[in-house]
């Protein structure tokens, strides 16, 4: 039995989270700042660090080349996939990209893959979390669009890994809304959950009873969010920019973050305010100026939010419902706060959509809910089970470049099937299979999931072995395969090779590097950190040693002052951390008496008309007295 | 807990096994003593269901089997269990899944049947239309005798609806007389559906009885009647293509 805590996590385009079950209510775990979103963004610091969160967005604007956002749409694609994304999105590619290799990107002269970057985002969840239990989290629950494919969700799962988290189940977003929905609910009923998050687009209907959370169709866009409001944003800026004053600035990173930046911000104040304005600073002393009103907004975006009308007619159809059967629509991620949105979500399904839950935290605390029943739940709990399933149609591609259909989409999982082959050529020993998602005719048209052979097929005549393929989806979505030639019994040796993603060996190298250079990121950082306050409390020694409080110290003192000052001077040199902390520990204790005469000295100096700052205390930012011990972590 | 107990003893008179946690002697995909999650055997579906062979099958009573065997197998319920026990709930719920949704569906479930008498249907034979793509030509498709010339008649009227749509012309009179074949054919698919319907109800009688030949008769019976229902489904479906295009 597991007495650690395994957490929910929401790794999202725009904004992550952790929560866990507190009790009979799931929570979200804030991060050191306070608060409880974590922004998706990476940066690397001058020092080369990894910063991820509120403090990497300000590396956004000033160094965009070393920071990098929105890293969900790039996670299982390969380059074919990402024209789009790379038109609209700063992101910059590794140079030596080969076509069918994993995406690498670049920040600073450093390149990571998709998962490393998501990697790091979620071992600052994980840390977020260790902080509030004070006790390690290598467990957790992962969230994903219902509409990601085999490939994004392996990526997720291996981001998971890296990061030194066993993922013990990845879960569809609106079925991970639909359970705080319906813990904090408690109806039965048919409910759809419209999901609209800054890149991702998801629709699910499901069907709550007695606990159980059947989800019946879902449908989505993988390539639709938040994200598109703002690039529209700023292309017309960029267009306004070069038409009103000339200036093309779509090559200046930090031009183009600053009104990215700008862009979002009205884009949240036009929920509320029926106007907004947009004031960005441009070389040359330009200014650009430009107010929107919501109207324009709402004019502006309607193609873009139309694009959720298809799937929402679709998933309907496959459900089998029409609009007047669902009983609550429930809406999650920070796009639907647009009241565009909500109109339109109320004309498709003709009713208003419920926004009692908080749509930027929903799937974080659903993800907590489903982690609490995976260790075991509770009284609360002790009903619920998710029933999901797999997004997209799972074929093979057979003889005249067709995909044969061999689990459909919208199929529970887990689910299999079970295929066979045989060998076309007289003592062929290999076959080999390639695996498709999509809902279309031909291979080309589908996606390709991986190709793989089967290997040591006994030699036999052509058409005599029997191959039986067992293909599984298993609960998260993600898909395995065994295989067994019949007639000699013998399991055949499979080699998959993933389309768009990393091999085993890959992602355990990543854990290891991840590992390793954390564990010197942490050494370095400290480091830095103790020379830094070795810097302090010399600079202030110095100072005191032109007071007259310095010339109140016995002889003997102020020669065994100055023996520990020249000894933390000589370690502050070195690498050794924790030497440098101890030598601050001893020349703080070497200095105390010191200290306490520049007290008196300084009191009674303000007790004389002077003020604390002529009496010249030296600068110490942190603390209120040169030598006295500061408060670190 | 009624029903449950019945599922278990009538699967456990086809399937009897020990449990291995407990030792009880009757033992399905779980162990109704002790509850433990059971190794997968390579049943069928029905089997799997405690159902005899017969293709009428109340499904209120099947959704409801499903549900309960989902609360008990389903791999979230076994995070915190061994890796034998997560591997055996993940394969148990993996055909429990597989099995309803075969079952629940009439035509699957009778499909399914049939694969299980040992036959393939000419329709969905992978190897008919691997056959047809490599040779170019049409799938070979057994076209119901009774229907060949309406079929014929069909593709004339279909070939011509193209060369119109082609020459941007759209004969009115034309698209009238595909809707109301589409119509007819439509009316033949419900009377091929309701024949099937009855030779559900001779198999569910003759199945029990020791009578080779008279499941087989029964059994191509529902062959034939599947085939046409699919030629036409298929028809149907082409018009359709054509005529929203």
């Amino acid at each position: 039995m597991s007495n650690q805590r395994i957490v929910g996590i929401d790794l999202g385009t725009t904004n992550s989270l952790v929560a866990f079950m507190q009790g009979d209510v799931p929570v979200v775990i804030p991060g050191d700042d306070g608060l409880n979103l974590v922004p998706s963004v990476v940066a690397l610091d001058e020092n080369d660090q990894i910063i991820v969160g509120n403090a990497a967005r300000k590396y956004l604007i000033e160094t965009p080349e070393r920071a990098v956002y929105s890293i969900k749409r790039l996670m299982g694609r390969g380059i074919e996939d990402i024209r789009e994304e790379l038109k609209l999105f700063p992101f910059r590619l590794a140079e030596d990209l080969q076509p069918g290799e994993v995406l690498r990107i670049k920040l600073g002269d450093k390149t990571f893959t998709p998962p490393e970057s998501s990697a790091f985002i979620l071992r600052k969840l994980k840390r977020n979390a260790e902080r509030f239990f004070a006790a390690p989290v290598t467990q957790a629950v992962i969230t994903v669009p219902a509409y990601f494919n085999d490939a994004q969700r392996q990526a997720t799962k291996d981001a998971g890994r890296i990061a030194g988290l066993e993922v013990l189940r990845l879960v569809n977003e609106p079925t991970a809304a639909s359970l705080a929905y319906g813990l904090d609910q408690k109806q039965n009923g048919i409910v759809a959950v419209y999901d609209l998050g800054g890149g991702t687009f998801d629709i699910s209907i499901l069907k709550l009873h007695d606990g159980i959370f059947e989800v019946m169709a879902t449908n989505g866009d993988t390539h639709l969010g938040g994200d598109d409001i703002d690039n529209l944003l700023i292309t017309i800026a960029l267009d306004d920019i070069q038409g009103d004053l000339g200036l093309n600035v779509r090559r200046n990173g930090e031009i183009v973050q600053t009104i990215r930046k700008s862009v979002i911000e009205a884009k949240i104040a036009l929920s509320s305010e029926p106007a907004a304005k947009l004031d960005i600073e441009l070389p040359g002393g330009n200014r650009y100026q430009r107010e929107i009103t919501r109207q324009q907004f709402e004019a502006l975006i309607r193609p873009i939010l139309d694009r959720t009308i298809a799937p929402c007619k679709q998933v309907m159809k496959d459900a089998g419902v029409t609009p007047e059967q669902i009983e609550e629509v429930v809406l999650v991620g920070g796009s639907t706060r647009i009241p565009t949105v909500r109109a339109l979500v109320k004309e498709m399904f003709r009713r208003e959509p419920h926004t009692d839950l908080n749509p930027d935290e929903v799937v974080a605390l659903g993800a907590a809910v489903q982690a609490h029943i995976l260790s075991g739940g509770s009284e609360v709990t002790h009903n619920m089970l998710l029933l999901d399933v797999t997004p997209l149609s799972l074929g093979i591609e057979v003889a005249g470049g067709v995909t044969d259909k061999i689990i459909l989409r919208n199929s529970t999982v887990p689910a299999s099937s079970t295929q066979h082959y045989t060998t076309q050529v007289d003592g062929q020993v290999n076959v080999a299979v390639h695996v498709l998602q999509g809902e279309r005719e031909l291979a080309k048209d589908c996606r390709s999931l991986a190709r793989f052979d089967l290997k040591g097929i006994p030699p036999m005549p052509a058409g005599l072995p029997r191959i039986e393929v067992k293909f599984l989806i298993d609960a998260n979505g993600i898909l395995h395969v065994s295989a067994r030639e019949q007639r000699s019994g013998k399991e055949a040796e499979i080699e998959v090779q993933p389309s768009y993603g990393l091999t085993d060996e890959q992602v355990e190298s990543m854990i290891l590097e991840s590992f390793d250079s954390a564990e010197e990121d942490f050494r370095q950082r400290q480091v830095i950190e103790a020379r830094n306050e070795a810097e302090t409390i010399l600079s202030a020694l110095e100072k005191s040693k032109k007071s007259p409080a310095w010339g109140q110290l016995a002889n003997g003192e102020r020669k065994q002052i100055s023996k520990l000052e020249k000894a933390l001077q000589d370690v502050k040199q070195q690498d050794d951390y924790q030497k440098i902390r101890k030598a601050i520990d001893v020349l703080n204790q070497g200095t105390m008496r010191l200290a306490e005469l520049m007290m008196d000295t300084a009191v009674s100096t303000a007790l004389k008309g002077k003020t604390m700052e002529q009496a010249d205390m030296g600068e110490s930012p942190e603390t209120g007295h040169p030598v006295a011990k500061a408060d670190f972590e | 807990m009624a029903t449950e107990s019945k599922t278990a003893s009538s699967m456990a008179e086809t399937v009897g096994r020990a449990c291995w946690s407990c030792g009880a002697a009757r033992a399905a995909e779980f162990c109704t003593n002790c509850g433990k999650v059971q190794p997968p055997q390579s049943v069928d579906y029905f089997t799997f269901f405690g159902l005899p062979r017969k293709l009428s099958i109340d499904v209120v009573l099947l959704q409801r089997e499903f549900y309960e065997l989902s609360r008990k197998l389903h791999p979230d319920l076994y995070g915190q269990t061994s890796k034998q026990e997560q591997e055996w709930s993940l394969e148990q719920s993996s055909l429990l899944n597989d099995a309803y949704r075969t079952l629940k569906d009439p035509i699957k479930r009778t499909e399914y049947l049939l694969r299980l008498e040992g036959v393939e249907l000419e329709e969905q034979s992978k190897k008919a239309t691997e056959t047809a793509r490599d040779s170019g030509e049409i799938k070979k498709q057994v076209v119901p005798p009774d229907l060949l010339e309406e079929v014929f008649e069909l593709n004339m009227q279909l070939e011509e609806l193209r060369m119109n749509r082609k020459m941007g012309e759209d004969d009115l009179a034309l698209i009238g007389e595909l809707q109301a074949q589409k119509a007819e054919f439509e009316k033949k698919f419900e009377v091929l559906s309701q024949e099937l319907k009855q030779y559900w109800d001779q198999w569910d009688r003759v199945v029990d009885l020791d009578q080779d030949d008279k499941r087989r008769q029964v059994r191509d019976k529902m062959v034939d009647v599947l085939n046409r229902r699919n030629y036409i489904r298929n028809l149907v479906r082409d018009v359709n293509e054509a005529l929203g295009s």
